[in-house]
């Protein structure tokens, strides 16, 4: 996460953005372990960054089959009445963090998150 | 990055308006690690509590699990008829906060005093 931040922060990305990049990968990660690696401590969860001139890619890669939960916005009174867990947010969150987000199942060697970033978006 | 302790401070400010603000300042970082001190002090808070301020300034690290902690919390507060404020949050979280739909429920504020005044 923070070797993410420092490459963004080189290559020229406001506070805001890395802020934004910061909570994307975290929260990657912890899906990572969760629900693809299912807390399994044998398993490894990879971090790979990929660069060009404008971009900053960060791929996010585990042994499960892929996402199991969703992309859709929390809906908040739901939760307070107990219809919709309070947790299950870390997807949304990574969507709306990031320029680009995908997420890419690739058996047999498992599966990864992918985000992106772009310098000259709107939100640099 | 080690993850850190999550620490809650309880403490009591009086007021002049009405009954008394009751703070809980957390320092470290907020995850799912963090169940039995973030929901643990507040259970623990006397049922005559009325008006609760949450302090985030010490906090290093909040994540979506640590949010939901957030949640469970308002969502224990309204059943017993608390009302919640916030201060303290990065302009990032307060951005998070706000992306979640968290200020449906509680108000954020930049700093203790403009959080205790919205009580009034």
């Amino acid at each position: 996460m923070n070797t993410a931040a420092s490459v963004a922060r080189l290559m020229g990305f406001s506070d805001e953005r890395v802020d934004d990049l910061k909570t994307a990968v975290a929260e990657a990660c912890i899906n990572a372990m969760e629900h693809g690696n299912k807390l399994d401590d044998s398993l490894s969860v990879g971090v790979i960054l990929s660069m060009d001139a404008n971009s900053l890619e960060v791929k996010v890669t585990d042994n499960g089959e892929g996402p199991q939960s969703k992309t859709d916005a929390p809906n908040i009174d739901k939760k307070m009445q107990g219809e919709e867990d309070a947790r299950g947010m870390g997807m949304f969150l990574i969507q709306a963090l990031v320029d680009e987000a995908e997420w890419v199942s690739s058996p047999p060697s498992g599966s990864y998150a992918r985000m992106v970033i772009h310098l000259g978006h709107p939100n640099v | 990055m080690p993850e850190l302790v999550t620490r809650v401070t309880v403490e009591e400010l009086p007021s002049t308006t009405g009954d008394p603000i009751t703070v809980l300042r957390f320092s470290g970082d907020i995850t799912s690690a963090s169940q039995p001190a973030v929901m643990g002090t507040y259970e623990g808070l006397p049922d005559s509590t009325k008006r609760i301020l949450l302090d985030f300034s010490k906090v290093e690290y909040l994540n979506s699990s640590g949010i939901a902690l957030v949640i469970q919390m308002m969502i224990a507060a309204s059943k017993r008829g608390q009302t919640i404020r916030t201060f303290g949050l990065s302009p990032h979280f307060q951005k998070v906060f706000t992306m979640v739909g968290i200020t449906k429920y509680t108000s954020l504020h930049p700093d203790e005093p403009s959080a205790c005044a919205a009580f009034d």
